[in-house]
């Protein structure tokens, strides 16, 4: 399983001068159907404007031919947020003084009464990660609950274990989300100083639990800034292809969100400015063309518009982050995991979107084909 | 006019729509360039939302809905979206889509095959995707599809009819209708396929992410036809050597 790790190391190491010019990019990605690794590698590094608005092109026209003028959509759900882990950069940390809240299942259902008044047919559900707290049993109950109002629900919890994630499938669960935070081990080990999340590769594995178990999706990726973030970028599709590569007929998402403080003093060792992200995006693109791309309400809303011609192929919408943040009014700022830059309302990203030439779609899998 | 799967129809070009800007140039589709049929991806049929309506509501009442499969990983999940997609839809046609991955999205030959036999029983009229591959063709022929729809190059390429002489003996082998599926990227590319014999062509992503879906559509509408004409009359021979008389014929024939 990790041996695609060691490879983007390798790849990183031996490439991380290596600046191409601009008629090598040119080569790179007007003659090959497919990139190499070692291109992949390459392109990291480019930095002129020009190029990376060549590249952009060339990832619009990718995106375009796959998966066609379709945006879908979703919103997450935040039914619990204790948490047993200790990550230094997160203001829903077991250490941190807290409200804790955790949804009842009445709860549960009307914050997805609620989302679907608001037009929101694919849902997300988050929990903090507590195997007491946020049981798997609570988790099913709610997943369950979901597929009933949603046509689509997918889950970013603490990763589980093979079975359970089958159970999940067999109820309609159809995606799972899963950050690695980072892929290099030692700079995860000083971020996650003590919890359950602090076993590196039991997390690092449980997209491929999931899918084997009989998820359709996986959304997989680092949280930038946390580590160098190039060879984390590298990593990240480099999972990505591992994933594809061993599950074939899965559909696979990459997701690069930037860290943003989250009410703790934690300073990332790295920045990540737009160009970066932007060019991360679009690599991502140009070596994965058929990998879903999604951003989230982190980032503002001018860039996710502009991404949205290039590379975007799901986003979220209407997001509430708190828990119990749809039925009632929150204070988003004071409680939330992390801040979010983009809050318009399902009706207002709909509204890009169209104006865009695009059609909004929150449909993804229809219901029931797993219960086969 | 030509019959397949118990219709008669004017147009032999079919739309795919699970690519398109926007559902409501299904209907514009209809009027305006004479499609009649319209491929739908049963994974993308989601109820009404206050943003997004079903896709089925811009299918006009005339015009014949192909269920789509896609999406499916095997025969079972195929059999199974087939079945939700007839009982959304009311239409029993039925195209079987099985791919074997994400990358080439090429067509799973063996989960195809067995979709099909069950499917066939179930009273659908069976659309595969395949590749073109005759062996194949013939025994879907055998087992009652309605017709065969190979790929002329992997989906979404626009790259035309790059399997040509694979196409070939399908269209003069198989006497079910043969419609040309997937990388077929402008007109002049379907009006080909049809000049090689094809009797439909089905077009998804070169109609709808063009600049002008509608437009597009009406493009590759004419092409279909002309090559269509064309094709029933007969194409002239090419010949690789000049045809101009030489004195050394006197000689031969003499
Ligand atoms: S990042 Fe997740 S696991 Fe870590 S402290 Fe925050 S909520 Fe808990």
């Amino acid at each position: 399983m990790v041996s695609f790790l060691k490879e983007a190391e390798e790849l990183f190491e031996e490439y991380k001068d290596y600046a191409p010019s601009h008629r090598e990019i040119c080569e790179i990605i007007e003659n090959k159907e497919f990139l190499t690794k070692e291109d992949l590698a390459k392109l990291l590094n480019v930095s002129s404007k020009e190029d990376i608005m060549l590249m952009a092109k060339k990832a619009q026209k990718l995106t375009r031919e796959n998966f066609g003028k379709v945006i879908l959509l979703y919103a997450p759900l935040y039914i619990a947020n204790y948490c047993q882990n200790g990550c230094v950069y997160c203001g829903f940390s077991s250490r941190k003084n807290y409200k804790r809240e955790k949804l009842s299942f009445e709860e549960i259902e009307n914050e997805l009464r609620k989302m679907k008044e608001e037009g929101i047919d694919s849902v997300i559900i988050l929990t903090g990660e507590d195997r007491i707290n946020s049981s798997f049993e609570y988790i099913e109950k709610a997943c369950s609950i979901a597929t009933n109002y949603m046509s689509e629900v997918s889950i970013e919890v603490y990763p589980l274990f093979e079975e359970e994630y089958r159970k999940l499938s067999n109820i309609g669960v159809v995606g799972i989300t899963v950050y690695q935070e980072t892929y290099q081990r030692e700079d995860y080990d000083k971020l996650h100083p003590f919890g359950p999340k602090k076993d590196f590769e039991f997390r690092l594995n449980a997209p491929e639990r999931a899918l084997k178990a009989g998820f359709h999706e996986a959304c997989i990726g680092p949280l930038l800034g946390l580590s160098e973030p190039k060879k984390d970028v590298l990593c990240a599709i480099l999972h990505a292809e591992y994933l594809l590569d061993k599950f074939p007929k899965a559909e696979i998402s990459i997701s690069f969100p930037r860290f943003r403080s989250a009410g703790t003093e934690f300073i990332p060792p790295y920045t990540v400015s737009d160009k970066e992200f932007i060019k991360f995006l679009i690599i991502a693109r140009l070596y994965l063309p058929r990998v879903g791309i999604v951003v989230s309400t982190r980032e503002r809303p001018s860039l996710r518009d502009a991404l949205i011609d290039v590379c975007i192929t799901k986003m979220s919408a209407g997001s509430k982050t708190t828990v119990g943040g749809y039925a009632e009014e929150k204070d988003e700022d004071a409680e939330a995991q992390f801040e979010v830059e983009d809050r318009r309302s399902v009706s207002e990203v709909v509204d890009v979107i169209i104006k865009k030439g695009l059609r909004p779609e929150f449909t993804n899998w229809v219901k029931g084909v797993k219960s086969v | 006019m030509f019959e397949i799967g118990g219709k008669k129809l004017k147009s032999r070009l079919f739309v795919g729509t699970g690519k398109l800007p926007d559902y409501s140039l299904i209907e514009k589709m209809y009027y305006e360039a004479g499609i009649e049929v319209f491929a739908v991806a049963v994974r993308r049929i989601g109820p009404n939302t206050k943003h997004t309506k079903n896709v089925l509501e811009y299918i006009p009442k005339g015009a014949t809905i192909m269920v789509n499969t896609s999406g499916a990983q095997d025969h079972k999940e195929a059999v199974k979206i087939a079945m939700i997609g007839r009982e959304l839809t009311d239409s029993d046609w039925v195209k079987v889509e099985i791919e074997k991955d994400t990358k080439y999205l090429f067509p799973d030959s063996f989960e195809t095959l067995k979709a099909c036999e069950i499917l066939v029983k179930e009273g659908f009229k069976v659309f595969p995707y395949i590749y073109p591959d005759l062996n194949l063709a013939k025994e879907l022929e055998q087992i009652g599809v309605e017709a065969v729809m190979p790929l002329g190059s992997p989906i979404g390429t626009n790259k035309g009819i790059g399997c040509e002489v694979l196409l070939k003996p399908i269209i003069n082998e198989i006497k079910i209708p043969v419609i040309i599926d997937a990388g077929i990227g402008r007109p002049s590319h379907a009006a080909q396929a049809m000049e090689m014999g094809a009797d439909a062509v089905l077009i998804n992503t070169a109609i709808a992410t063009s600049a002008d879906p509608l437009k597009m559509a009406i493009a590759f509408a004419k092409a279909v036809e002309a090559g269509r004409l064309a094709f029933e009359v007969g194409l002239l021979k090419e010949y690789e050597y000049a045809q101009a008389s030489s004195p050394l014929e006197d000689f031969i024939s003499g």
